[in-house]
């Protein structure tokens, strides 16, 4: 039964994890580019909702609408005043802007906030369930974290396969420069996919300081890393890949923290991360690439 | 025609000379007393990032292999060498002989991580190279901090647990504590010998750059394919300088090891946000250029140290100005109005308009 | 004995045969032409013959000796040297340092001698700028000998491109479209490059080319390309008569 209950916890973490993932192979696939500040937008998110809900007494409705609303419109931001600027620059240089960017975030949140950890009040209110005689207890975090999950993933793919926008998405993604030619507004879509990015991440963001409730400026840093490293896993630019990598890792981090050692669990996952890019360099959802001689 | 090398030579003594006058420098300033013990905590430090900066230059912008696994090089070394130097207590009495042996073996054992971890992933490409290297950091990390090894009479006593799964005898000692680390390496490490091993690390990466090694490195950074084609052999190659950026890093490790009473891998020390800083510093010294990797080090090591009084601005400040310098130096707007700008002051100097532009 | 013997060469992507039933014999110091409409598969016989694709069938052999199956280096070890299609130079290294690259197995000394400078360093570096400087001279390159290799005009990045592939000594030489992009004064040159290439290196050549000026100029030999399968091969006059070739070229 314990296993059960580690398996099914797992997979809320690894939700997630797919959660933030999604944002970053969105960004990648049609930027080209590693958001390494994507893990912060999270904790920016956290600390939205803690404001409005701990501090300013608000319901945690409202505080989840302002987190999305404040990350999207810092994912927009970041991606207009930082990123813009250096399209055509090498790949590199966006790294380390982004890495900046991180810094920056962090640090502001330090500067407003300070460097001890805040209690955060989960915002979902929903009961936990009891089966199997009481057994085996998911908690309402859990429940509502995989039905969040499942719902975002279905409505952007939806998304992405039945609009204009989503299209043009796809478009950008797949060749740049023909996108350009057939009329489609690239900076507008890359400035669509990362407002897209950062309020998934304020949602994820709401769902990992519930389950995981001491909020710091450090936050979303591990956090990011994990998510990026779940994208790359699936297959980085797909988003069935950013699910199947989460979830995978969620799993994996939980069961060996719970069966191994949990000092560990990060090891083995970063471990089963080279395993996999060793046997399929793309992931294991992602396309081959074969240079032409 | 006569080709001529003077050119890299003099460029190769500027470096030299820069660092050798930046050690007399502050010599003079310590030998008058006017050195703070701020800065004088930072002398070491300084030398070690520098040294990490130019070795992790040499896969980043020699090689063109992305890599964010630095730190996790620099934390074999250090281990290595702080339990080497704490070994060897009884036989070799002298700290001295005993930090120099450390720093072969540091740097040796560094160096074959470079090539057990480069042989898989020198396979990949870019940013999947540099999530691979992020993980095998982090790896090494998370292995460092539960690994507990002792020794008594019988011999050394290894775990993955804790101090008591040793079993050792009354006589033991445990010389690595899991996350608690490495204590009571001696504090070896001076500004002079951290100059010294910056001078060595420079002579290699320099040298080898203008060898028929570093050659056949660059070409493969340039062109894979064109350099497999004229038979260099790009296994051989890649691996070589990623191993011996391994080493160095390590080299810098051992230094670290020694400047520390007590070293523990812990994320601030080894995590893989080191690894960033220091790809910062190549980055914003220039990839591929070894003396701007060392200014670079230097300068974005002791300026937020310097800034304490700013206080809690002081990262803050430091990310600004991070983001501002890539924006100005990198894109493309700021490359083309930059050399608008330079030719109209080119212009104004020789005073007549140039033919084509 | 033929310098290079290829046999009934083919390969397939994902079902679809690029080349199929492939023959070429090439003499000891012929230079040859291999043409064809675009697509028709010549570069990926450049890339069989090199290694860079392993042939799904047939043989490939250099003066006598099996190549089949080996490696890029392998094979520029046996032998092969080759230019490229869309110039591949080592950008960022100077124009004497990209033939020096070229130079890498002839003149070898270990790393650890390198960063050490022993005099054996010394000693085969001086070798390594006199030939080639040796070979910059041929093309014309020796006064930009300092230049970086990304700054030199297109005509003359081709030329370095063949200088750094004949650094590597070898026995028959693959050029990719080496008149591609140049203006009729350079391809001029360009032949008159290639025939003296042949003369003082005693070179075999195989080149893959578009411009039929240059084909019908210096080539003796032609084998015709056509949906990865040989239309017809001879004498360069008869080949470029045969109504079969110009067909292929022009359609029906």
């Amino acid at each position: 039964m314990s296993f059960l209950s580690y398996l099914i916890s797992g997979i809320s973490l690894g939700s997630i994890y797919a959660i933030i993932a999604l944002g970053y192979t969105m960004v990648y696939g049609i930027a080209r580019m590693l958001n390494f500040a994507h893990g912060d937008i999270i904790m920016v998110g956290g600390f939205a909702i803690f404001t409005m809900v701990s501090t300013l007494g608000m319901a945690p409705l409202v505080g989840i609408v302002t987190a999305v609303a404040v990350c999207t419109l810092l994912g927009v931001t970041i991606e207009f005043v930082a990123y813009r600027p250096l399209r055509g620059a090498s790949s590199l240089a966006v790294l380390i802007t982004a890495i900046g960017v991180s810094y920056l975030l962090q640090n502001l949140a330090l500067l407003i906030f300070g460097s001890n950890a805040r209690q955060f009040t989960s915002v979902v209110m929903v009961p936990g369930l009891a089966l199997a005689g009481g057994r085996l207890t998911i908690s309402g975090e859990t429940i509502v974290t995989i039905i969040v999950c499942v719902v975002i993933m279905v409505s952007l793919t939806a998304f992405i396969n039945k609009t204009r926008i989503g299209q043009a998405m796809l478009a950008v993604s797949e060749d740049r420069g023909a996108a350009t030619l057939m009329g489609i507004n690239v900076n507008k879509t890359i400035a669509i996919t990362f407002a897209i990015g950062s309020a998934l991440a304020a949602i994820a963001g709401a769902l990992l300081c519930s389950t995981y409730p001491s909020l710091t400026p450090y936050t979303g840093s591990m956090p990011g890393i994990k998510a990026f490293v779940a994208a790359v896993f699936g297959g980085i630019g797909s988003i069935p890949g950013a699910l199947l990598g989460g979830i995978i890792l969620g799993v994996v981090e939980n069961l060996s923290k719970a069966y191994i050692s949990s000092q560990l669990s990060d090891a083995i996952v970063f471990s089963l991360l080279i395993v996999i890019l060793l046997v399929r360099p793309t992931g294991i959802l992602g396309k081959k690439i074969n240079e032409k001689v | 025609m006569k080709v001529k090398k003077n050119k890299i030579l003099i460029q190769n003594g500027i470096t030299y000379a820069m660092v050798i006058l930046f050690w007399a420098v502050i010599q003079l300033l310590l030998a008058g007393g006017h050195v703070s013990s701020l800065l004088k905590g930072l002398l070491v430090p300084l030398c070690i990032y520098a040294i990490l900066a130019v070795s992790l230059n040499l896969t980043v912008g020699i090689l063109g292999e992305l890599s964010l696994g630095h730190a996790g090089f620099m934390c074999v070394g250090a281990f290595t060498g702080a339990f080497v130097t704490r070994c060897m207590e009884a036989s070799l009495p002298s700290v001295g002989a005993r930090f120099f042996l450390a720093l072969l073996v540091g740097s040796a054992v560094a160096g074959v991580f470079g090539i057990l971890i480069g042989i898989p992933v020198l396979r990949l490409k870019g940013d999947y190279l540099a999530i691979v290297t992020l993980a095998f950091g982090e790896i090494i990390k998370n292995l460092i901090n539960v690994m507990f090894i002792g020794r008594d009479s019988r011999g050394f006593h290894f775990s993955i647990k804790d101090t008591l799964s040793l079993g050792l005898e009354a006589d033991g000692e445990v010389i690595v504590k899991g996350a608690q680390g490495i204590t009571g390496t001696p504090r070896a490490a001076t500004f002079t010998i951290g100059i010294l091993l910056l001078l060595l690390t420079l002579v290699i990466v320099l040298n080898l750059i203008n060898s028929r090694t570093g050659r056949a490195i660059m070409s493969i950074r340039d062109n894979r394919i064109a350099a497999e084609s004229i038979g260099i052999n790009i296994t051989k190659y890649k691996l070589m300088a990623f191993s011996i950026s391994a080493a160095l890093a390590g080299m810098a490790g051992v230094l670290y090891a020694h400047s520390l009473a007590t070293l523990a891998a812990t994320s601030a020390n080894f995590g893989y946000n080191k690894s960033i800083m220091i790809l910062v510093f190549v980055v914003l010294g220039g990839l591929g250029n070894i003396r701007g990797s060392v200014i670079a080090a230097i300068v974005l090591t002791a300026l937020p140290e310097l800034l304490r009084g700013l206080n809690d601005y002081r990262m803050l400040i430091y990310a600004i100005v991070l983001i501002a310098m890539m924006l100005f130096n990198s894109s493309p707007k700021a490359i083309e109005l930059r050399s608008v700008v330079m030719d109209k002051i080119r212009r104004g100097q020789s005073g007549s308009a140039p033919k084509e532009v | 004995m033929a310098m290079l013997e290829a046999k009934n060469l083919g390969i397939s992507f994902g079902g679809l045969k690029a080349v199929d039933n492939f023959n070429l014999t090439i003499e000891k110091g012929e230079l040859y032409g291999l043409i064809g409409p675009n697509g028709a598969g010549k570069t990926t016989v450049f890339n069989l013959l090199t290694g860079v694709y392993k042939p799904d069938l047939g043989t490939i052999h250099l003066d006598g000796r099996n190549i089949t199956g080996k490696k890029i280096i392998e094979i520029n070890q046996a032998g092969i040297a080759r230019t490229f299609q869309n110039i591949r130079l080592f950008k960022e290294l100077s124009v004497l340092d990209n033939v020096k690259a070229g130079l890498h197995n002839h003149h070898p000394y270990s790393t650890l001698e390198g960063i050490f400078r022993l005099p054996k360093y010394y000693k085969v570096e001086r070798e390594m700028n006199d030939r080639a400087m040796e070979l910059l001279k041929v093309f014309d390159l020796d006064g930009e000998y300092d230049y970086k290799a990304s700054n030199l005009p297109y005509g003359k990045q081709r030329k370095l491109e063949i200088a750094r592939a004949l650094a590597t000594d070898p026995k028959l030489l693959l050029l990719d479209e080496p008149a591609a992009g140049m203006n009729p004064n350079e391809t001029a040159e360009l032949m008159e490059t290639i025939g003296f290439v042949r003369k003082e290196f005693d070179m075999t050549i195989l080149l893959i080319e578009h411009d039929m000026k240059l084909v019908s100029g210096i080539c003796e030999k032609l084998t015709v390309l056509n949906f990865g399968q040989v239309l017809t091969w001879g004498e360069t006059s008869e080949v470029l008569n045969d109504k079969r070739v110009i067909t292929a070229y022009l359609g029906e």
